[in-house]
């Protein structure tokens, strides 16, 4: 049965193997030696035409429930926002979509001059003047700018907030292992989770290659100690890395502008669907100090012009740049990334415009603050657990004697309501808590919807 | 504009026909043209001219009357501008190191220098590294590193400096004793340096290759040799620009270029040793040899570095030899050569051995 | 030769960029109302300043649209880039990616309400090692070299088990570029062999480098040069017997399927690319996936969470001890996981088998096909698989072009290039890889376009070298890229006011 894929039926194949004086498919694979020959079919299903697949993948999806068809209040790293039908039409045109990496510039301005805008609107986001193409995503970008910050400083040592998602900091530890750097984890003020300061100050030595944290933190509050924190790594000569959601960036300051030399972060949001986590979208991008950008991994797309200089165009640039580094001790080895991602989300923050933006971020935190507020006044509930300004995220702790966090999640969900992640066994000094997330996915009855779930769920019965 | 210079020897190459091993001494030229032999040189020269013209870069020629120079050009169809004086038919070496001189002073971006080994010698001699040179390949010996593979290569390679630019790097340039070759006995000396204009090995993606530069690639193989460098050993740094990276590595800047010198516990300890002061300076302790290959042939002793003689080499041990090369320098020689002078001992060095070519990365390459 | 790309120009550029088209006051998209709290952020945190464009929506559709059709992809033009199985995309891998069962769900949603996206990794899972032959697959690694670096450090974990340090790697010196740098990345040396003048692995080499100190020995069969390793089994003894393990590059995968399977050669880690053999579109350099299988004995070492069934429910594993952690946050690229899982039910066993005999007729093909377009070699006898490589160097020595002229100008025929200067084994090297999506005219197509090539290398060179001329743009100053970069707007602005 001719295969709809492929055009050279057997009729072809066969004229194909006269033409050219073949005696049959089976010479072509005659230097297999016969004890590893597959002597059987290969144990799958057999080939099923387009309407029984999609009916087959569509009954086991729909086993899934979508976030969209209930109030869901996960965060965490990935978050879901809207994303606007033109980002979607545009980034399934065939051009962008079944593309190959633009080695051959004269053929892929496309796709080079949209991931050009791509950094250069991370740029503006972040305060920074360059950013690469995109790597696989936050974590792995974050385990990547260790390794930069080891090869720019020649020290082994990186430091990071104790208050770090566990996936974030398992990553960071398999990616720094090759070089074997050293990670040291900094504590937390316990009512306000702020960066111990002091402790942070005795850890800086000179063998420190760079300091991290994130904000909005993982656990959703805002670190309010940047400049401090950006001067102490400074001045022992250490890198300053930030980590980001790029959407809160639309209404909090601009790390390049507090002293970050790195900025890492998860672009997901920028016009992508959360897809079970997959594919995400490292941000990645650094001050435009010239030797920090020869560190700089991943793909680079530079502006240029044709060779009589009469015409603008983009290439991939710096390319030795990857040899380079990978003849340094810490070395890179990402090739390909997530450059779909990445255009989809140029063309998601050029719709957005500045304002928009703003907005958007602001409707975010507006709903956290709402949510907050309403649940605070819930007996048998704390939020959140920590005593500063926060974004879109924020914590949830129940008080309530015997109730685990798990048991409250079990109670919001059979009322329809999708609670945020626990984290117990990330931070058990931290208690029943939980982490929570709202965007402008959110309406207000669905916050209202979650509290009137979340008081029953404490008040008794579900 | 661009200045191209170029220098022809017009009798290099022409011993090789007629049996002879170099056209060195003016007996030796009046022995081939008896024996009829036909200058050999021109031609060659030519060929690398031509295409140099077809290419369509654009530069001013600049060039030495008559045979060394003057006449290929015309035959080529080129434009030049010729200077200097010499007495036609009856050139020699010094002819040649006056025409370099000359020409350095004029500004020049890259001299052609169309003969072989004595020729490359000469050149070096006059104006060392103070000029980019390109070989084009027309004498017998061909030894140095500082030739392009074939005249047309030359032209090639030489077009595109002009066009586009390419990276310098510095090749050895090798001349072999005359009188003991024509006896059979090869006693090779590494005379110096020229810089040299390469291509880099071309990368469409990011997938491997050298980093394209000579330099980097240099330093990342110095820097994977320090750090399996230990203390109370003596390392025997033979010549070369690779080994003298590792020096520069240890912030050593006055190791010799030419010469063999002794390293130890990551200061120099000796410089341009000989047999006698190696061996003393081995003597009682853990010794290891770093070599890197010598010209074009990839001997990695033997030429240029007899201070390491068997009985160094057999002191040491095999398993202490340490061979470092970079990428570049194993696509101009696939297989490895040795030439001690006791082929019981070239015997034993035979077979795979690993070579350092970059940081953390080693080439099983063949000594055969 | 009439052929022609989509082309947009505007003053000195093809497509303005959306800095450049920003109008104060515009915007593209709209938000829902706003919840009336208070924001308690204080002032000293927030942003002063934000330079976004601003563009309405319908520019900025035209805007992107512009620039798409000023791309080349496999939906377009014959792609037969050497070793990245440039295939056709079915669409309807595509759809049920987009479908809102998979794209609108969380990663940390409860475990019952998102049962379909676990079984559908499960059963991919287990499609993969049967495909591979291997005991378990694990589908994290979100690229091809993502899954490398994978691979090395399960290799490193294994040994560590049992009490050994090992340092050295071993790559074939015909290997890709990423094989050296994961390595390199996971802490090992990298020890390189050549390969024999038969194009294959060098015994004689492999046997002087393997050792105790031998970690493992990465490989991809059939290899870059197109070849198939058929000392496989001897190449495994070897570095077995040092107690050493096999590793499996997938990219080539395309030429075996259904024939023969890494873990029957004696790999003991097999890497996919799914965004080659199992047809995921390439976006413009991502995102792809790169799943990892392994034999049983290294099972433990995968990275967490596994997902398991107990019968009556799918769920996530976190439960080993033995695990090395995480390579990146989440379970992996769900949404491509989903279309090379369409894929294989597409193509089922048989199809599998069909598509390598057709990769590999189609490339077998064009290889002979070309023998009599002089200026072209092939350095090894022999059938190849599904990908060949030439060797341009007669054509430059006769002319001086160069194989990378040779890919430009193939630009202008409506075709993408082909790798070039790769594997750096064979000198002015193009690498074709045909695949089994395309037709036999367009692989004639190729062919003649090859001979006109040629043939222009010897009349008229310099118009070669100035190709290409029929794609949006010609050749760019690509030093001067390097010299000067401009890396974003930011730059450029900065830059222009000095």
């Amino acid at each position: 049965m001719p295969h709809h894929y492929i055009p050279n039926v057997r009729e072809i194949k066969e004229q194909m193997l006269r033409e050219t004086g073949i005696a049959g498919i089976d010479e072509l694979f005659a230097d297999i030696p016969q004890k590893i020959r597959l002597k059987r079919k290969l144990n799958l299903p057999a080939a099923m035409s387009e309407l029984e697949v999609k009916r087959h993948v569509r009954a086991i999806l729909s086993k899934n429930k979508p976030f969209t068809q209930m109030p869901s209040f996960l965060g965490g790293g990935a978050w879901p926002h809207h994303v606007p039908a033109h980002v979607h039409s545009l980034i399934q045109r065939a051009e962008f979509l079944t593309s190959y990496t633009p080695y051959q510039p004269e053929a892929s301005q496309g796709i080079l001059q949209a991931l050009f805008e791509y950094q250069s609107l991370i740029c503006e986001l972040t305060g920074l003047e360059v950013a690469n193409a995109s790597m696989y995503d936050w974590a792995t970008a974050l385990g990547e700018a260790a390794l930069m910050c080891a090869r720019a400083t020649g020290r082994r040592k990186f430091i990071v907030p104790e208050l770090i998602s566990w996936e974030r900091l398992s990553v960071l530890r398999n990616y720094v292992s090759g070089p074997d750097l050293k990670i040291v984890g900094i504590g937390y003020d316990g009512r306000t989770g702020q960066l111990n300061l002091d402790q942070l100050h005795r850890e800086l030595d000179e063998d420190t290659a760079g300091v991290y944290i994130e904000n909005p933190s993982y656990l959703g509050f805002l670190e309010t100690q940047v400049d401090e924190i950006a001067e102490a790594a400074y001045l022992a000569g250490s890198k300053f890395v930030v980590g980001v959601n790029p959407i809160s960036l639309g209404l909090l300051k601009a790390p390049g502008d507090y002293g970050a030399d790195i900025v890492v972060g998860e672009g997901q949001p920028l016009g992508n669907q959360v897809s079970f986590g997959g594919p995400a979208l490292g941000i990645f991008a650094c001050r435009g100090d010239e030797k920090l950008i020869r560190q700089l991994p991943g793909r680079l797309v530079g502006m240029t012009t044709t060779l009589d200089g009469k015409l603008r165009g983009f290439t991939m640039t710096l390319q030795a740049r990857e040899q380079h580094i990978r003849r340094e001790r810490a070395t890179s080895n990402i090739c390909s990334n997530e450059a779909l991602c990445a255009v989809a989300a140029a063309i998601y923050l050029t719709s957005l415009g500045p304002r928009g933006l703003r907005e958007l971020s602001e409707i975010c935190a507006a709903n956290a603050s709402y949510a907050m507020k309403r649940l605070k006044t819930i007996r048998g509930l704390e939020t959140p657990i920590f005593s500063s300004p926060h974004f879109n995220e924020f914590t949830l702790k129940c008080t309530k004697p015997k109730l685990t966090i798990e048991k409250f999640n079990a109670r919001l969900l059979s009322q329809g309501v999708h609670g945020g992640k626990p984290i117990r066994s990330e931070f058990p000094k931290l208690g029943e808590t939980a982490l929570l997330c709202t965007t402008e996915l959110h309406t207000r009855e669905d916050i209202d919807m979650l509290v009137e779930a979340a008081a029953r769920a404490v008040g008794g019965k579900a | 504009m661009k200045k191209l210079c170029l220098i022809v020897n017009p009798i290099a190459g022409m011993g090789g026909r007629v049996g002879l091993k170099g056209t060195n001494g003016a007996d030796i030229v009046a022995k081939s043209l008896e024996l009829g032999a036909k200058p050999v040189s021109p031609v060659r020269a030519v060929e690398a001219l031509r295409v140099l013209k077809k290419s369509g870069a654009e530069f001013e020629l600049i060039t030495y009357p008559a045979e060394m120079g003057e006449l290929e050009a015309a035959e080529a169809g080129l434009k030049a501008r010729v200077i200097g004086n010499i007495a036609s038919g009856k050139t020699t070496a010094d002819d040649t190191k006056r025409a370099a001189k000359e020409m350095l002073e004029l500004g020049v971006d890259i001299i052609l220098v169309a003969g072989g080994d004595g020729t490359m010698s000469d050149v070096i001699e006059a104006i060392g590294t103070r000029a980019p040179i390109l070989g084009v390949p027309t004498g017998v010996k061909l030894h140095s590193a500082a030739f392009a593979n074939t005249p047309e290569v030359a032209g090639q390679v030489a077009a595109r400096f002009l066009s586009e630019g390419l990276p310098l790097q510095e090749a050895e340039v090798m001349d072999i004793d005359e009188d003991a070759y024509r006896e059979n006995r090869l006693v090779a000396k590494l005379r110096g340096y020229a810089i040299v204009p390469y291509e880099p090995v071309m990368m469409q993606t990011t997938k491997e290759g050298s980093t394209g530069f000579e330099l980097a690639d240099q330093k990342a193989i110095a820097r994977w040799t320090i750090e399996l460098m230990e203390r109370g050993r003596v390392y025997i740094l033979g010549p070369g620009t690779t080994t003298r990276a590792v020096a520069e590595e240890l912030g050593i800047y006055d190791s010799t270029l030419l010469g063999v010198d002794l390293i130890y516990d990551f200061k120099l300890f000796a410089r341009d040793a000989n047999e006698r002061q190696i061996l003393e300076a081995i003597d009682g302790k853990p010794a290891t040899i770093i070599v890197s290959p010598i010209g074009r042939q990839g001997f990695i002793f033997g030429r240029g570095n007899q201070q390491l003689s068997p009985a160094v080499i057999r002191k040491v041990g095999k398993k202490n030899i340490l061979v470092l090369a970079t990428p570049h320098k194993l696509s101009l020689t696939q297989t490895l050569k040795v030439d001690t002078g006791d082929p019981e001992l070239d015997d034993e060095l035979r077979g795979y051995i690993p070579i350092i070519t970059s940081y953390l990365q080693t080439h099983m390459v063949k000594i055969i | 030769m009439t052929y022609r790309q989509a082309r947009w120009t505007r003053e000195g550029c093809l497509e303005p960029l959306v800095f450049e088209l920003s109008r104060a006051g515009r915007k593209g998209t709209s938000l829902p109302p706003k919840v009336l709290a208070r924001i308690k952020i204080p002032d000293k945190l927030i942003r002063r300043s934000l330079e976004l464009p601003e563009l309405s929506e319908p520019e900025v559709v035209r805007h992107y649209t512009r620039l798409s059709q000023m791309n080349y992809g496999v939906d377009l033009v014959f792609y037969p880039i050497g070793s990245c199985t440039m295939k056709y995309n079915p669409k309807i891998c595509d759809e049920l990616a987009n479908a809102e069962e998979a794209a609108c769900i969380h990663p940390y949603q409860a475990e019952e309400t998102v049962q379909g996206a676990l079984e559908l990794m499960y059963r991919l899972e287990r499609y993969l090692a049967e495909i591979a032959g291997v005991s378990r697959v694990c589908l994290q690694p979100s690229a091809g070299a993502h899954g490398e670096l994978l691979g090395m450090l399960l290799v490193r974990a294994y040994h560590r088990s049992r009490g050994e340090t090992r340092t050295q790697v071993i790559v074939p010196d015909s290997a890709h570029g990423t094989n050296f740098a994961s390595a390199a990345m996971a802490g090992f040396n990298v020890v390189v062999i050549p390969s024999n003048n038969r194009g294959r692995v060098d015994l004689e080499a492999l046997k002087s480098a393997v050792s105790e100190k031998t970690a493992a020995l990465m490989l991809t069969n059939p290899n870059t040069l197109g070849l198939f390793e058929d000392e496989i089994l001897e190449i495994a003894g070897m570095v077995h017997e040092v107690g050493g393990l096999l590793y499996y590059d997938g990219a080539n995968m395309n030429g075996i399927l259904g024939k023969s399977r890494p873990g029957d050669m004696g790999f003991d880690i097999t890497h996919f690319n799914l965004h080659k053999t199992f047809s995921t579109p390439h976006g413009g350099g991502g995102p792809g996936a790169g799943p990892v299988g392994v034999v049983r004995k290294l099972e433990d070492f995968l990275p967490v969470p596994i997902i398991e069934y107990d019968r009556k429910r799918y769920y996530l594993d976190y439960d080993r001890p033995n695990s090395i952690g995480k390579i990146r946050s989440f379970y992996g690229n769900f949404g491509v996981l989903v279309k090379a899982y369409t894929y294989i039910l597409m193509m089922g066993a048989s199809g599998l088998e069909e598509v390598a005999e057709t990769a590999v007729v189609n490339a077998n093909y064009v290889m002979r096909k070309m023998a009599d377009v002089s200026g072209f070699e092939v350095e090894f006898d022999g059938p190849c698989k599904h990908e060949v490589v030439f060797s341009a160097e007669p054509l430059k020595r006769e002319t001086g072009v160069t194989a990378r002229d040779v890919a430009k100008r193939l630009l202008d025929y409506g075709m993408h290039a082909p790798t070039y200067y790769f594997p750096p084994i064979v000198p002015e090297a193009l690498m074709v890889e045909p695949t089994e999506t395309e037709t036999k005219e367009e692989l004639d197509r190729f062919i003649a376009a090859m001979r006109e090539i040629a043939e222009e290398a010897r009349l008229n060179p310099e118009k070669l070298r100035a190709a290409p001329t029929a794609t949006a743009i010609g050749r760019l100053d690509e030093v001067k890229a390097s010299r000067e970069p401009i890396l974003s707007w930011k730059m450029y602005r900065k830059l222009a006011k000095e």
